[in-house]
């Protein structure tokens, strides 16, 4: 039933980088520095400007895959993985959207497992791609029962 | 502090040690992130989930970690940030933060970073990748 979702994707959302949820992010993983907050240590940085701590993707809405339905309670985050063309500016538009990328289940010690990779993108006004980011989640046989039903 | 181009492979970055984790500090990340799975912050549905209390979300902790790095951007940026989720992160844990340089190119340094607790446990492991 997820395997079917391989290759979906959401439409593109237009996600603002704003100062103030930039500040609230960087303060809550305890990284409130200069670069990220500080107009002035921004403008005289190689940057020309402030930037984002590289977790932050994790606030963007990415929209949602048509039909994918995922349990709420069950799952486990396995891996996450960044890439970056450059930092991310704040104050400017990143276009998001995600894919289901793969989907397979394997026998493990702790049963059989559901292994599910999303992916989330963005992109600047261009279309030029500025960051991925990559998803793996477990999903124990409980849980997708669950979304049978 | 050493430009991080004059580091060598082995070399090590200073290790930051982050005071005991608080149920304040998750309730802070879930606002910021916008990820408000209840298991990281209400010891009822922690417990619902058959956990003995409340977790740190695994993004927090992978959060964190990239601080190491934050001295550094003026020379460059963090290109590939990949980690793997290890154990878990409960209240009053004390995590501390590592990277070691992997490997050394002309446009880039490759890292292994981690973050373990008190009893030296791995929480989470992986690769960054910084690009001079």
């Amino acid at each position: 039933m997820l395997k079917e979702s391989i290759g979906k994707r959401s439409d593109k959302v237009k996600n603002t980088i704003e100062r103030g949820a930039v500040r609230k992010f960087a303060e809550a993983i305890g990284d409130p520095a200069p670069i990220f907050l500080d107009e002035k240590a921004g403008a005289d940085s190689k940057y020309g400007r402030n930037i984002a701590p590289p977790t932050f993707p994790v606030t963007f809405d990415a929209g949602t895959v048509p039909d994918l339905n995922l349990p709420k309670k069950g799952l486990i985050h396995g891996e996450q993985i960044y890439h970056y063309n450059r930092p991310l500016y704040i104050g400017e538009d990143v276009y998001c959207w995600v894919e289901v990328k793969d989907y397979y289940e394997k026998t493990g010690s702790m049963g059989n497992m559901g292994f599910l990779t999303m992916t989330k993108y963005g992109e600047d006004a261009d279309g030029q791609l500025l960051f991925s980011e990559e998803r793996i989640i477990i999903i124990n046989e409980a849980a997708r029962k669950e979304m049978s039903v | 502090m050493t430009p991080i181009v004059d580091l060598q492979v082995g070399d090590s970055l200073d290790e930051i040690k982050l005071s005991p984790v608080t149920r304040l500090d998750l309730i802070k990340y879930a606002g910021a992130s916008g990820d408000f799975n209840p298991i990281h912050t209400i010891d009822a549905e922690a417990e619902k989930a058959g956990l003995p209390g409340i977790i740190a979300h695994g993004m927090w902790t992978m959060g964190n970690l990239s601080k190491l790095f934050t001295p550094y951007l003026e020379e460059g940026f963090i290109a590939d940030y990949s980690i793997r989720f290890k154990g878990m992160v409960f209240l009053e844990d004390v995590i501390t933060l590592k990277a070691t340089v992997a490997e050394k190119q002309a446009q880039q340094i490759k890292f292994s970073v981690e973050a373990t607790n008190q009893q030296d446990k791995n929480v989470l492991k992986g690769d960054l990748v910084f690009s001079l």
